[in-house]
């Protein structure tokens, strides 16, 4: 029987010649991600084995993004036990304040993840990734320290969901709108266990930045890992990341599928995710009067250059409005450098815009941007669940750079397309 | 192994942003995780908890959203015996497992029981009982690979003892 992408990947990393849905396979992992909430307690865990030394120093990432620079004194603690066993063990990729970035833009852009890669990490958008062909899928600490000490993982072998794009999607329709729309059409269990697949010509009309946006949400629809066919683009990407060797893994032509979708990209209209699951969908010529107190442009999800391009480019020459406040997070160093060079900061600050460097912070409700009791906020972000973004009465609604960039000038969500 | 109790009943889609808010992530000490277990959900949790509620049922996709350990970890040192749902989202799933918190996936005693009811779980004979309602439900066994990582406690303490080679 063929294989999906996925099982490829997998089968290759576990020395076998084939696996199917429902297996039980250990795999060789080619990298192990950690970061400064889930990597503390995986330290704990691995001194309990007693092991002589990690597995491969190159092959572990720990980012230290979520509560940094440290929001308090247990944070600090928590960065510091991290920091020293990355120092102990040598680990090569320690990533800390100064140069780090939110992990799963910050992996992508090193060239540590890349084609074909079978990756885990103990954070749950770990299936990033995906965007560039590889298997990466969300875990938690314990296994992130079986991880560090052996190199390996078990898994259950997933089935899939193929998604079939087509087109090209209208002007101002991102791959947030992509995914949103999806996860609102299966709902937020709707790929549970399984691999959501893209392929179809219309993933040629996505950017790497849209593909990295839709993998990264994969997990919103309960998803183990999301995957997208290698093309040009990555290849390109790979290339200009430090990543010379793509790997490409393409499903066999009898590959089995439970379900199969066909999503005509230029269909698909801005989208927003309202409170408070992320399958709670509307267009944007369905939400009505929602007046916002709060702006997020960032996160793992959207915090990319291009979702900067984006925000500038109706931000530019406009005012935040008076009753909303914005904050705009750059992904990463890289990023924040770029946009500064080609002008982006400069116009977020003149249009009363707060840029903050590289953290998680808000999206999970961690610091820098806290929402109180009552407020709603239009985030770029990925989960909109009760109390996420703060005060357990307030409210996140999830949307594209555009939108959430033409809200913040309107002071309630709007549309790109009015402003 | 029998775990014992009334239950505390929720809905679909638990996520671990409520079973644990990200605020109290900057701990990884279990007694402080437990201090502050469902309480955006349901701050009655720790005395219902207390006064003998030991098992959680609960609906559809319970545990999704974040990977955190701390979720499935701040649950059993509350006391948690058992969580029986519908199903789970895998991460939790995975982690539950990882950590050697029980839990039973079983859409028909997720439906039917109901808050308060006295339930026994017995994993060996893979049943359900409902005392209040004098009702069973079978659940789905474990595959052997995963049993052998609860039945040692978990899977840092399975890899010690060398029962995952391959
Ligand atoms: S940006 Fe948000 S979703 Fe992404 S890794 Fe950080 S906390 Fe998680």
């Amino acid at each position: 029987m063929g294989m999906t992408m996925s099982q490829k990947i997998l089968a290759e990393h576990s020395g076998l010649t084939s696996v199917k849905a429902g297996d039980i396979i250990m795999a060789r992992l080619d990298m192990v991600l950690g970061n400064d909430i889930t990597a503390p307690v995986a330290v704990k865990e691995y001194a309990k084995m007693g092991c002589p030394s990690v597995f491969d120093r190159e092959k572990i990432a720990l980012v230290m993004d979520h509560f940094t620079p440290n929001k308090d004194i247990k944070a600090a603690e928590q960065c510091k036990i991290v920091r020293e066993f990355a120092r102990e063990n040598g680990i090569v990729n320690f990533f800390d304040v100064g140069e780090v970035g939110v992990e799963h833009a910050l992996l992508p852009e090193k060239g540590l993840v890349g084609s074909g890669d079978l990756v885990i990490g103990a954070d749950s958008h770990t299936c990033t990734y995906g965007a560039l062909g590889a298997f990466s899928t969300g875990v938690g600490s314990t296994d992130m320290a079986y991880a560090m000490a052996t190199g390996k993982a078990w898994f259950k072998v997933p089935s899939a969901i193929k998604f079939v794009l087509r087109n090209k999607p209208r002007k101002w329709v991102s791959g947030k709108d992509v995914i949103l729309h999806i996860i609102g059409k299966i709902g937020v269990n709707g790929a549970q266990y399984k691999s959501m697949e893209f392929t179809g010509e219309g993933v040629a009309h996505l950017s790497m930045d849209d593909r990295f946006t839709i993998a990264n949400m994969a997990i919103e629809a309960g998803a183990k890992n999301g995957i997208f066919e290698v093309d040009e683009k990555t290849i390109e990407y790979e290339k200009a990341n430090s990543r010379g060797n793509t790997k490409v893994y393409k499903a066999d032509p009898d590959a089995e599928y439970d379900e199969v979708y066909e999503i005509d990209l230029s269909a698909i209209r801005p989208t927003v995710a309202f409170p408070h699951l992320p399958e709670n969908t509307r267009t944007i010529d369905e939400v009505g009067e929602v007046k916002i107190d709060q702006v997020v442009i960032g996160s793992c999800t959207n915090g990319r250059l291009e979702d900067l391009e984006i925000a500038a480019a109706i931000l530019k020459g406009r005012s935040v409005h008076k009753d909303c406040r914005v904050l705009i997070i750059p992904a990463t160093q890289k990023i924040y450098l770029e946009a500064m060079e080609k002008g982006l900061l400069k116009i977020f600050v003149e249009a009363g815009c707060a840029v903050s460097t590289p953290t998680c912070g808000p999206c999970l409700g961690g610091h820098m941007g806290i929402l109180a009791k009552g407020e709603r906020a239009v985030a770029t972000t990925n989960r909109n669940f009760v109390g996420r973004m703060g005060h357990t009465e307030s409210e996140v609604y999830l949307a594209s750079p555009a939108v959430a960039a033409a809200s913040a000038v309107a002071g309630k969500i709007a549309s790109p397309e009015e402003v | 192994m029998i775990a014992k109790g009334k239950v505390i009943k929720y809905g679909n889609n638990v996520d671990t942003d409520v079973i644990i808010p990200a605020r109290h992530l900057n701990t990884t000490n279990e007694k402080d995780l437990a201090l502050h277990c469902m309480e955006d959900l349901d701050k009655s949790f720790p005395d219902r908890v207390k006064a003998g509620h030991k098992i959680i049922v609960a609906g559809r996709n319970f545990g999704c959203g974040s990977s955190r350990e701390h979720a499935p970890l701040a649950i059993k040192a509350s006391g948690i015996a058992c969580v029986i749902a519908s199903d789970f989202a895998r991460i939790f799933y995975r982690n539950s497992i990882n950590i050697g918190l029980p839990i039973v996936e079983c859409p028909e005693a997720a439906e039917t029981i109901e808050d308060g009811d006295e339930v026994e779980v017995h994993f060996d004979l893979g049943v359900i009982k409902n005392l209040t309602k004098s009702a069973e439900y079978k659940m789905t066994p474990f595959p052997p690979f995963l049993q052998a990582i609860i039945s040692a406690g978990g899977l840092l303490a399975a890899a010690e003892r060398k029962l995952l080679e391959g």
